[in-house]
C-alpha cells in the first residue's frame, strides 16, 4: 500500500465520474438520472478540493468553487424535483421514454 | 510502511466507490437512493481525512440531511411499493460499459503521465481563513458569487413553487 496522494484521489474522482456517466446512460428513471449527476458533481467537487490542498495549499479558490457548486446542485435537484413531480401528476410515470410529447 | 490514516483513506475510497457503483446498479430504486446516501458520506469521509473540515461539514448538511431526504420523497410520491425498476437491454448496458471504461482508461493514462507542480506547504484553511475571504470585496474574494448564490437559491426556491402549483380546474 502507498501512502495516499493526489493521484489516488484523482483516481477515485475519475472512477465516481465515470459510474455516474454510466448511470446516466444506463438508467431511465427520472429520480435515478438525477442521482448519477449528483455523483458526477461529487467528483468535481472532490477534485477541486484534492487541487487546492496538495497544489496551491495557500490559496481557497478551490474550497468556494466546491461550496457555490454544492449551493447550485442544491438548486438544481429541488427544481429538477419539482419537474419530476409535475411530469408524474400529468403522466403517472416518470421514465424519460414515456415522456416524449415535445418531441413531435 | 502502513499508517492508520492510510487504511482509512482506503477504507473510505473503497465505500464510496462500492456504493456509487450499487447505486447505479441496483434495481430497487429506494436502495438505489441509500446507496448514494452512503457514497456521499465516504466523500465527507475523505473531506475529513483531507482536513478540510468546514467542506466536510457543508457536505453533510446539503448532500445527506437536504438533497438524499428530498430525492426519498420524491421516491415516496412517485414509485409503487416493493416494484423494480424495468430491466435494461444488455445491448445499452454493454455499449455503455465499453465507453464508460474507455473514458476512464483515458482519463487515468493522461493523469499519470502529467507531472504535477506540488506545494508542499501542507497548510489546511481555518474557518476565520474562510469567512474573510468569502465576504471580502478585494481580490480573491467571493462577495459577489456570494451575492449571485443568494439571488439563485430565490429564484429557484420561486421556481419549484410555479411548478409545482396545481393548476386551477377550469370554472366558470
Amino acid at each position: 500500500m502507498m501512502e495516499p496522494g493526489l493521484y489516488h484521489i484523482l483516481f477515485i474522482s475519475a472512477a465516481l465520474f465515470f459510474i455516474g456517466v454510466y448511470g446516466f446512460l444506463t438508467r431511465r428513471n427520472l429520480i435515478t438520472m438525477l442521482m448519477s449527476i449528483e455523483l458526477i458533481l461529487n467528483s468535481v467537487n472532490l477534485n477541486f478540493i484534492a487541487f487546492n490542498k496538495y497544489l496551491w495549499p495557500g490559496k481557497l479558490d478551490g474550497l468556494f468553487f466546491t461550496l457555490f457548486i454544492i449551493a447550485i446542485a442544491a438548486a438544481e435537484a429541488a427544481v429538477a424535483i419539482a419537474i419530476i413531480i409535475n411530469l408524474y401528476r400529468s403522466h403517472q410515470s416518470i421514465d424519460v421514454e414515456n415522456a416524449e410529447d415535445l418531441k413531435y | 510502511m502502513i499508517t492508520g490514516s492510510t487504511i482509512i483513506f482506503y477504507l473510505l475510497a473503497a465505500l464510496t466507490l462500492t456504493c456509487g457503483l450499487l447505486s447505479v446498479s441496483t434495481r430497487q430504486i429506494f436502495r438505489a437512493a441509500i446507496y448514494l446516501l452512503f457514497s456521499l458520506i465516504g466523500i465527507a469521509g475523505i473531506y475529513f481525512w483531507l482536513q478540510y473540515e468546514f467542506i466536510a461539514a457543508v457536505q453533510i448538511v446539503v448532500y445527506v440531511g437536504g438533497i438524499v431526504v428530498l430525492i426519498i420523497f420524491s421516491i415516496f410520491l412517485t414509485q409503487q411499493a416493493g416494484e423494480k425498476l424495468p430491466k435494461q437491454k444488455p445491448g445499452r448496458k454493454i455499449f455503455s460499459a465499453l465507453a464508460v471504461f474507455c473514458g476512464f482508461a483515458l482519463t487515468m493514462v493522461q493523469v499519470y503521465q502529467h507531472e504535477f507542480d506540488f506545494d508542499k506547504a501542507l497548510v489546511s484553511p481555518t474557518m476565520s481563513n474562510i469567512g474573510q475571504n468569502m465576504l471580502s470585496t478585494k481580490e480573491g474574494g467571493y462577495a459577489l458569487p456570494f451575492e449571485v448564490i443568494s439571488m439563485l437559491l430565490l429564484a429557484a426556491m420561486i421556481g419549484c413553487i410555479v411548478i409545482a402549483l396545481r393548476s386551477k380546474p377550469e370554472t366558470k
